[in-house]
């Protein structure tokens, strides 16, 4: 299975960075705060997930395999 | 009635309470018959107690029990009404939980207004001689003040405001030791339980169009009609009924004769009648207005999204919103719901979508016309009730 992205929405600041960087999958709410598909990424997007993950001023987005809420 | 036997001329001492439930019981297979009794959490969020249970048993390093007792429902008293009157057996179920995950040490958090709550814990505690395992705590009368990591960390000494999960209570809660978090209710079950006694009753707080308020203890799946009859009848006509506090849901007036509430629908244990003189849009709108300022502030969407919903919803109640509201209202409780780090946000959009169903009328009205007659109403949904316990036949 392929990882998904995950937000610890504490952490988060609303720094928007990566809705910018992957806007296939994040948008931002009215408030600036990224609204993330959570489905897995296929191979095709992966390095723009990685991307925007490390983009991440906060370190508040992870690309992970387990998704317990 | 199971969980308050004994109780009807106050609240049950030591002896007495040996006397009404003999002593406490000793079964090495616990966990197993929690969890084929099917007990779920009596908090509001209905998690299986045996699942929990088994996740700390689990975990290496030594563990706690912490029973919470913050009751953070405005509308529920039933948790402190069952520490007050029946503090031993909650205490049987902290130690009968403690034995089965091989934990020391035991927290009582106790809502820190619960004065004859906190005065019978202590008592019981003494009686026993349980001073050095045992520690009760009261805690603030906040909302949050029962979700689990908020609780922790308030007892850890940080802020009451809840952490990302994992790591959960389970793996990681008090002193950094893997915590079981459960309800005073819940607990009374499992000391029931390891009597061998599975008692399919529970504890519910009745309030708002009915004539005795208070805590009852029900057998489960009895008609609505028999609970609102046991609580002293209506004082009024109903518009409906509000099942489960702040993140649950309505019963039309439609429905009530025919509802029954099976012990999983009943989430906090909370039921409140609305009167034909409340004005349910106004009374959604106090709500959502006072979870609002429950919140914690940490998550973005929720920080922001929440006081947004509350302020838009008491301009549709005044009728003052510009058109689009509705959908607007929808929107931002899709944004908010599932994106924090706690349920808060997630259950009281819920609260909000059902309570805009079912009055769509009303809000329809409200949004055109303004405040209405009702509006002048004392608040049904706000104000703490009474806690007092009483039995139901």
């Amino acid at each position: 299975m392929n990882p998904q992205l995950k937000i610890d929405p504490i952490a988060c600041s609303g720094h928007g960075v990566c809705a910018e960087l992957f806007p296939e999958r994040i948008r931002l709410d009215d408030w600036g705060y990224p609204i993330i598909d959570d489905a897995p990424i296929p191979e095709a997007l992966m390095a723009h997930a990685e991307r925007a993950a490390e983009a991440c001023p906060k370190l508040a987005l992870k690309l992970g395999l387990t998704g317990r809420s | 009635m199971r969980l308050l036997a004994g109780t009807e001329s106050g609240p049950l001492s030591l002896e007495r309470h040996t006397a009404v439930h003999g002593p406490p019981g000793e079964r090495a297979d616990l966990i197993e018959a929690v969890e084929q009794f099917g007990l779920r959490g009596r908090g509001g969020a209905a998690f299986p107690t045996a699942v929990k249970m088994l996740a700390a048993a689990r975990h290496r390093g030594p563990r706690t029990v912490l029973v919470n007792a913050a009751e953070g429902e405005p509308l529920s008293a039933k948790d402190r009404v069952l520490c007050e009157l029946s503090p031993h057996l909650v205490l049987d179920g902290a130690l009968a939980a403690a034995r089965a995950i091989d934990a020391r040490q035991i927290v009582v958090a106790v809502r820190g207004d619960g004065v004859a709550a906190l005065d019978g814990l202590h008592r019981a505690v003494a009686e026993r001689g349980l001073g050095g395992r045992v520690r009760v705590v009261p805690v603030p009368v906040a909302y949050l003040a029962g979700q689990e990591s908020a609780l922790i960390n308030f007892l850890e000494g940080r802020q009451l405001k809840p952490s990302t999960v994992p790591p959960l209570p389970v793996e990681r809660g008090i002193g950094r030791r893997a915590t079981l978090v459960q309800n005073p209710e819940t607990l009374a079950h499992v000391a029931l339980i390891d009597r061998g006694v599975h008692s399919p009753t529970a504890l519910i707080t009745v309030g708002g169009a009915v004539r005795q308020a208070g805590v009852l203890e029900i057998a489960g799946g009895e008609p609505l009609t028999a609970i609102l009859d046991a609580a002293g009848g209506r004082t009024e006509p109903l518009q409906a009924v509000l099942v489960g506090g702040f993140h649950g849901g309505w019963i039309a007036d439609t429905e009530i004769a025919s509802a029954r509430l099976d012990v999983a629908a009943l989430r906090a244990g909370v039921i409140i009648a609305l009167g034909e003189s409340a004005c349910a849009p106004r009374e959604i709108a106090n709500v959502m207005a006072w979870l609002a300022g429950q919140v914690a502030g940490q998550c973005g969407p929720c920080a922001n999204g929440m006081p947004a919903i509350a302020s838009l919803l008491s301009q549709v109640v005044d009728g003052t919103s510009a058109p689009g509201a509705h959908a607007q209202l929808l929107r931002w409780s899709a944004d908010v719901s599932g994106r924090g780090a706690c349920h808060l946000p997630d259950g009281a959009v819920r609260f909000l979508a059902d309570g805009l169903e079912l009055f769509a009328a009303d809000f329809a009205q409200h949004a055109r016309n303004g405040p209405c007659r009702a509006c002048r109403s004392p608040s049904v949904l706000l104000p703490v009730p009474a806690a007092r316990g009483r039995a139901a036949a």
